[in-house]
């Protein structure tokens, strides 16, 4: 293990608290909403903000006590704060600067890595002449130009617009492999984290809430969060084995759960119609509609009734089924396209 | 238009402008070179312009540091010091050199140990003369750059401290080209402050001519003996003024406007 910490910030009415371990070479992501900590995480294991409880341990030496300027530690700010009147190549030379090197050696280092950044030609150039992902490769590399054991990104795509936005994640993501150190990430897009992240850490309220591979998260959320994030419709209710039952109703599944369980299905597993469906399909009930928007090709229908639930339908359903608000609808969900899993 | 305000308004603009344009008509034009070139003049004018720099320079050394201590740190009584570093601001400038004098006088607290142990004393001297427009200008300096360093991204700080650098780093090739135009506009003001003095030098550095007499002693002088000569002073000191003001123009006036 590369990274073990345990990181606990106290700050009236907001308590951080988190146990956090990250192997040589891995990316790990803390994902969760705006106020969640993620940020202040970063901060303490950057030594910019005081553990009120805890410890931080990199490659078993214990550097909590140090303060920022001494840890292995590089960090990709939000917004990436470039010095504004120091060049490209200036910026990165300075941490390698301040670690000793000489005025010569830390130039070429820069210059080296700027290369590998694609950027040779904008060596001389001021930060405010950047466009966002160039700037954001230069923070990269000014961090990376200390020879970190540790990485830490803060929301490093939040500064894109949506077009380079695309691009520069997958290119980030390359360039995080090449990292042979441990990198923290921290975002509140989930798009990014499933992209950027080996292991996802999601966080509300200043704890953990899940934690796994993005595949993981993508199909057994834990929490209403998480399962917005990646789409899902997610309940918690009791297994006997052959169903689970939440409040009135009771979901058949693919699994077989006995004890707390969460009942998780795609919009798009949910079918309605305007009067009960012949035969006797299993998971059925009925509800209100609630509201209609668009969800990108299809249009998403939110239907109120014995638990909320939230279906993607065609657009030439909408018309076929008249969609208004307030209308009493069936809702069913095939029971193959029903994960159950113990909560 | 609401007359109310107005009015006076316009007042309040000929009460400002017209004394100056008094001095402008008033001037011995045709006599000005010859008067500018006297001796008395251009001595006036060397020791007021080197005071004033030498002054600037002892500010910038010790009120850039105090600037930070003020804005970048936290300490109990750092509010009351705020406070004290302020008095010269109000304080009426001859207040100021009396203070000067009980402190730095050959009698005064400090002043006689600098006597008996170095034979060395700053009243009526060229150095007490730097010593007096320091204490009167440097308020403006440190107000100036604490707003300065207020107003920096402490971000910027905290990415340097990531890569390394000590805090004396961050301040040597971060903080201070971060305010660097704050520092300037301060300095220029404190010259300016500098360059007009008149309580304090007069009080605690006297009044003789090429040590300690600077432009403002000079005019008030040549005001009883030379009337002529002290508009010419005056003109030059109106000069620099304007100078200053169209060189800060757009940190100040632009600024509000």
């Amino acid at each position: 293990m590369t990274l073990r910490a345990r990181i606990v910030v106290e700050r009236p009415a907001f308590r951080l608290d988190l146990d956090l371990t990250v192997g040589r070479g891995e990316v790990v992501t803390l994902l969760g909403p705006n106020g969640a900590g993620k940020t202040t995480a970063l901060r303490a294991l950057a030594g910019l903000t005081p553990l009120t409880e805890g410890s931080i341990e990199l490659d078993g030496v214990r550097i909590d006590r140090e303060p920022a300027e001494r840890r292995p530690v590089g960090v990709v700010f939000q917004d990436y704060l470039l010095f504004p009147h120091l060049s490209a190549l200036d910026n990165v030379a300075f941490g390698p600067r301040c670690r000793g090197r000489s005025k010569a050696e830390a130039r070429l280092l820069a210059r080296e890595l700027l290369d590998r950044m694609g950027l040779a030609e904008f060596a001389s150039v001021r930060p405010r002449r950047l466009s966002g992902g160039q700037a954001q490769r230069v923070a990269l590399a000014r961090a990376l130009a200390v020879e970190p054991r540790l990485l830490l990104l803060d929301e490093p795509l939040a500064a894109l617009d949506a077009h380079t936005r695309l691009e520069i994640r997958s290119e980030l993501r390359r360039r995080l492999s090449g990292f042979d150190g441990a990198t923290v990430l921290v975002t509140h897009d989930p798009l990014d984290a499933m992209v950027l992240a080996d292991r996802l850490v999601v966080i509300e309220n200043g704890a953990v809430v899940q934690e796994g591979t993005p595949t993981e998260i993508a199909r057994r959320p834990r929490t209403d969060y998480v399962a917005r994030l990646v789409g899902l419709n997610l309940y918690r209710g009791e297994g006997d084995g052959d169903r689970v039952r939440v409040g009135d109703l009771a979901f058949a599944a693919e699994e077989h759960v006995t004890g707390p369980a969460f009942v998780a299905f795609a919009p798009r597993a949910v079918a309605l119609y305007r009067a009960r469906p012949d035969g006797s399909p299993r998971n059925l009930w009925e509800g209100r509609i609630d509201g209609v928007e668009r969800h990108g090709d299809n249009v998403r229908v939110h239907v109120e009734g014995p638990v909320p639930v939230a279906a993607d339908v065609t657009p030439a359903a909408v018309a076929e089924l008249d969609l208004t608000p307030g209308r009493p609808i069936w809702v069913s969900v095939k029971a193959a396209e029903t994960h159950a899993y113990p909560a | 238009m609401p007359w109310l305000l107005v009015v006076p308004a316009v007042l309040g603009m000929a009460f400002l402008v017209l004394p100056l344009a008094g001095l402008l008509v008033r001037a011995p034009w045709s006599t000005l070179p010859w008067r500018l070139s006297e001796p008395q003049v251009l001595e006036a004018l060397r020791l007021s312009l080197v005071t004033a720099s030498m002054a600037t320079a002892v500010c910038l050394v010790l009120g850039v540091p105090l600037a930070w201590l003020l804005a970048r740190t936290d300490f109990p009584g750092r509010r009351l010091l705020r406070a004290l570093v302020t008095v010269p601001l109000v304080l009426p400038p001859v207040v100021g050199g009396v203070a000067l004098l009980l402190v730095l006088g050959r009698r005064g607290l400090i002043g006689q140990w600098l006597e008996s142990a170095f034979g060395f004393s700053l009243p009526f001297t060229t150095a007490g003369v730097v010593v007096a427009e320091a204490f009167v200008a440097m308020p403006f300096l440190v107000i100036a750059v604490e707003g300065a360093l207020r107003a920096a991204d402490v971000r910027y700080e905290e990415a340097a401290a990531t890569l390394g650098a000590s805090r004396f780093t961050v301040f040597r090739r971060v903080t201070l080209p971060l305010v660097a135009p704050g520092v300037l506009a301060g300095a220029v003001l404190c010259w300016a402050r500098a360059l007009g003095e008149f309580g304090a030098t007069i009080t605690f550095a006297g009044n003789f001519p090429g040590r300690t007499q600077t432009m403002p002693l000079a005019v008030y002088l040549a005001l009883e003996t030379e009337p002529e000569a002290a508009i010419v002073l005056s003109l030059v000191l109106l000069a620099v003024s304007v100078v200053i003001l169209v060189a800060l123009r757009d940190r100040w006036v632009g600024a509000a406007a």
